[in-house]
């Protein structure tokens, strides 16, 4: 009997796998099958059911959420203790309270209108730097654009956040993109760019092109629940699971795409509900637990390398600030329910962790606040400072060499300004030697 | 999309019946000409057009240990048989199938070639292309210039058969080129045979700018001609002169060159007028001098696409003739091109710009 079904789970996997499947054996294995009550359709490996049955999402199971800290910083259970020693945690902690340093004062200077558009990562720094410090550097990482702590915790330094945003000579975008989409090649960060989801297959590419390469390396790519509604969300799950890949698909779940709420989103059990549609590996996580999102990370990452298979991690979050500079979220939730996640923000509750291990104290939180402050402020006015790019950055990189009707366009342009100097602002860029 | 083997299979037989096969090698330009005479470029070899594609994927795959090949049905050969025999070769890591899912795949090729690995991706038909727009048009173009050289995707070629083909009606015949012409950092390449097709994909593959080759599916079978066995790559971003001319001159791409070949040859034998026959090659960027010297030294011109007239690549060919030519031109430049229609089914006879319409194009502007 056990050897019966041992072959026919063989024929299965040879048919599945088999064009040349012969169908006279196919028919002849299938009156078996039936008895056996295995269906040998290839689309699914079933048993059959005599029964009309539907399967409701009220009757599947709901991934839980993974947390070590609770929301006064205890250790929940102590075999979850990831043991990161005083260093680390306090590099951690120091690199939530810079980036929300950073936010404030950027949210400040786009109002005075000083920069054009600014996002903010408040009551989201957790899920940055929790899965930033369990990955390698080498990892090559896609964001979305509410990652900037990732970026803060790989080494890209106030100087750099603050010459992207302001579009300056020294920006490595050459000014071309709007604040906030910041790219390293050094810290192996890919170029934001704004239409949603689209880094998703790309991530995938990579991950493809990594396990070929036998670098050892996994892809991270970041996104918002809403983001995860476009088909390109689809076709990266599907492409990672059939092409089996090491990419971990970071979804940062914070209720709201915009003014859109969850429950206009989707209907199913959030993200993480969809892995195993895809035959993907989830996992979720308290997003404000900087410790549960970085065990989560580093499991992943070890599975992904391990098994050359992709994995979902959903963090449950909320976000704090409005969706960006351009966005009033009063207009659509009330302030009591921000007032309520302000409350039990993931720094506080990591501070409170660090308290009790007598790691950090009021007065080196003033100190460092105050620090804080000195070095992004130092950073912003040295930004101000500088003159834009000459502006034939405009034409360059838009092919790896400038063909001749860039070039004609170019020399138009220069001629043109020459006669109307004084209708452009020139003073603010700088002149090409 | 709805579109499995035995149609696009049945799909290239009948294309042998619909039209009069082009057999045999027409002359090339100077440029084109230099390359392809060359003593050492080899043996050739009589291939037809997908056998020719065949091959310069072949060796791409044999000498650059990054290349993938993939898209949807690409394993088992390729339902016009492109990717025959590649996957036993090289391995299904490869050469591989992916979902069906055109998005999916132009997002895994960017990712592939941001990883500095050499992606060829197949989009089955070019109809089938617009659901991987977004991630062409915003991502693949825009990678270079939106990340200030950090990033890029220029090891990215997406390959996809085009044009009419007999039948195809809506969903198998479209010619796309002039949605994409808009698009800055996109290089696009339209081979009329099985020569330039292997040389130019060579090229595409090689270039560090993300490109799309179109390949026409009616000269698949149809164009056999003797191809150079080994590795040459042709120029990108060159026009190249199929036949001199001094009294008109035609330009086009893909099949509709040889068509406009055959016009040049009723003109001759019929009006006595000899015609420029230049195919254009690249759309992207796009060969100015070419065509305009030839536009100075003729004064007329003909420029002639399957695709619909309003919005098509002539327009913008048209135009920077009348900038760059205005005194030279002795007659209005006249397009002759598919009607702003959907490609229909039974009508295709009537929709094409077929050799009738761009002769008495001719005769309209000899008159003029």
């Amino acid at each position: 009997m056990m050897f019966k079904v041992l072959q026919q789970s063989y024929f299965i996997k040879q048919f599945r796998y088999s064009l040349s499947a012969q169908f006279s054996s196919l028919i002849q294995k299938q009156t078996k099958a039936t008895q056996e009550q295995t269906v040998l359709y290839p689309g699914a490996s079933t048993r059959w059911t005599e029964k009309v049955q539907l399967f409701k999402v009220e009757d599947q199971p709901v991934i839980p959420t993974y947390r070590v800290l609770d929301l006064d910083g205890f250790i929940l259970n102590s075999s979850q203790d990831p043991q990161l020693g005083k260093k680390t945690s306090v590099e951690m902690y120091k690199c939530m309270v810079m980036l929300n340093t950073m936010d404030k004062v950027m949210y400040d200077a786009q109002r005075q209108g000083r920069i054009s558009f600014y996002m903010t990562n408040y009551g989201e720094e957790a899920t940055h730097v929790g899965s930033a410090a369990a990955l390698s550097p080498k990892d090559l990482i896609y964001g979305q654009y509410r990652e900037s702590g990732v970026l803060l915790w790989r080494g890209y330094t106030l100087n750099q956040f603050m010459d992207q945003c302001y579009g300056n000579c020294d920006d490595q975008g050459l000014g071309r993109q709007m604040p906030v989409h910041h790219g390293s090649k050094a810290l192996n960060f890919v170029t934001l760019s704004s239409p949603l989801t689209t880094q998703m297959p790309q991530a995938v590419g990579s991950a493809y092109a990594y396990k070929r390469a036998k670098n050892n390396c996994c892809v991270i790519v970041y996104f918002g629940e809403g983001a995860a509604s476009e088909g390109d969300c689809h076709a990266a799950f599907n492409f990672a699971a059939t092409l089996e890949v090491p990419v971990i698909f970071f979804c940062r779940n914070n209720g709201y795409a915009i003014s859109t709420p969850v429950s206009e989103q989707y209907r199913g059990d959030g993200i993480a509900g969809r892995a195993a549609g895809y035959g993907i590996a989830a996992l979720r996580v308290d997003g404000n637990d900087i410790f549960a999102v970085y065990n989560a990370t580093q499991t992943a990452r070890k599975y992904v390398l391990e098994n050359f298979k992709p994995i979902i991690i959903e963090a449950l979050t909320y976000r704090v600030g409005h969706h960006s500079t351009s966005d009033d979220s009063s207009a659509y939730r009330s302030i009591q329910e921000v007032q309520q996640w302000e409350e039990v923000n993931p720094i506080q509750r990591f501070r409170k962790y660090l308290e009790q291990n007598k790691w950090w104290d009021e007065e080196q939180q003033n100190k460092f606040v105050a620090d804080a402050k000195k070095q992004v402020l130092k950073a912003f006015a040295e930004a101000e400072k500088k003159p834009k790019p000459e502006w034939q950055e405009m034409f360059y990189d838009t092919y790896y060499e400038l063909p001749n009707h860039l070039m004609k366009q170019m020399q138009y342009m220069e001629n043109h300004i020459k006669k109307y100097q004084d209708k452009y602002p020139l003073k603010d860029f700088k002149v090409a030697k | 999309m709805h579109n499995n083997v035995n149609m696009a299979l049945k799909t290239i037989k009948s294309c042998l019946n619909y039209q009069k096969p082009f057999i045999g090698s027409y002359k090339f330009s100077s440029t084109f000409a230099s390359i392809l005479n060359s003593p050492d470029i080899g043996e050739k070899a009589q291939l037809n057009m997908y056998q020719a594609i065949g091959s310069a994927l072949d060796l791409t795959l044999e000498n650059d240990p990054t290349a993938v090949v993939f898209g949807e049905d690409v394993g088992f050969g390729g339902v016009f048989r492109c990717s025959v025999g590649l996957q036993e070769k090289y391995g299904k890591d490869r050469v591989f199938n992916t979902p069906l899912c055109e998005q999916g795949i132009a997002g895994l090729g960017i990712g592939l070639a941001v990883a500095g690995a050499t992606a060829i991706a197949e989009i089955q038909f070019a109809d089938y292309m617009f659901p991987a727009f977004d991630q062409i048009v915003n991502e693949a173009a825009k990678y270079r210039y939106r990340s200030g050289n950090m990033f890029n995707c220029g090891g990215l070629t997406i390959r996809s058969p085009c044009g009419a083909v007999g039948h195809g009606a809506l969903y198998h015949s479209q010619s796309p080129e002039a949605y994409y012409a808009h698009t800055p950092g996109l290089k696009i390449v339209i081979p009329s045979g099985a020569t330039k097709a292997k040389g130019l994909l060579i090229a595409c593959i090689k270039d560090k700018d993300p490109c799309i080759f179109l390949e026409p599916k009616i000269l698949y079978r149809a164009a056999v001609e003797d191809v150079p066995v080994g590795n040459y790559t042709l120029p990108l971003g060159k026009a190249d002169i199929i036949t001199p001319g001094n009294d008109v001159t035609l330009i086009g791409w893909g099949t509709q060159v040889h068509v406009l070949s055959e016009v040049a040859k009723l003109a001759k034998e019929q009006l006595k007028v000899h015609c420029e026959v230049i195919d254009l090659v690249s759309i992207l960027p796009w060969d100015q001098e070419t065509i305009c010297n030839s536009v100075k030294k003729t004064g007329r011109v003909l420029i002639a696409h399957e695709a619909p007239l309003t919005g098509g690549f002539g327009a913008e060919i048209a135009s920077v003739i009348q900038e760059e030519c205005f005194l030279h031109l002795e007659a209005p430049v006249q397009r002759v091109t598919g009607f702003d229609t959907p490609f229909p089914h039974v009508f295709e006879p009537f929709y094409l710009p077929n050799k009738w319409r761009c002769l008495e194009a001719v005769k309209f502007l000899i008159n003029y």
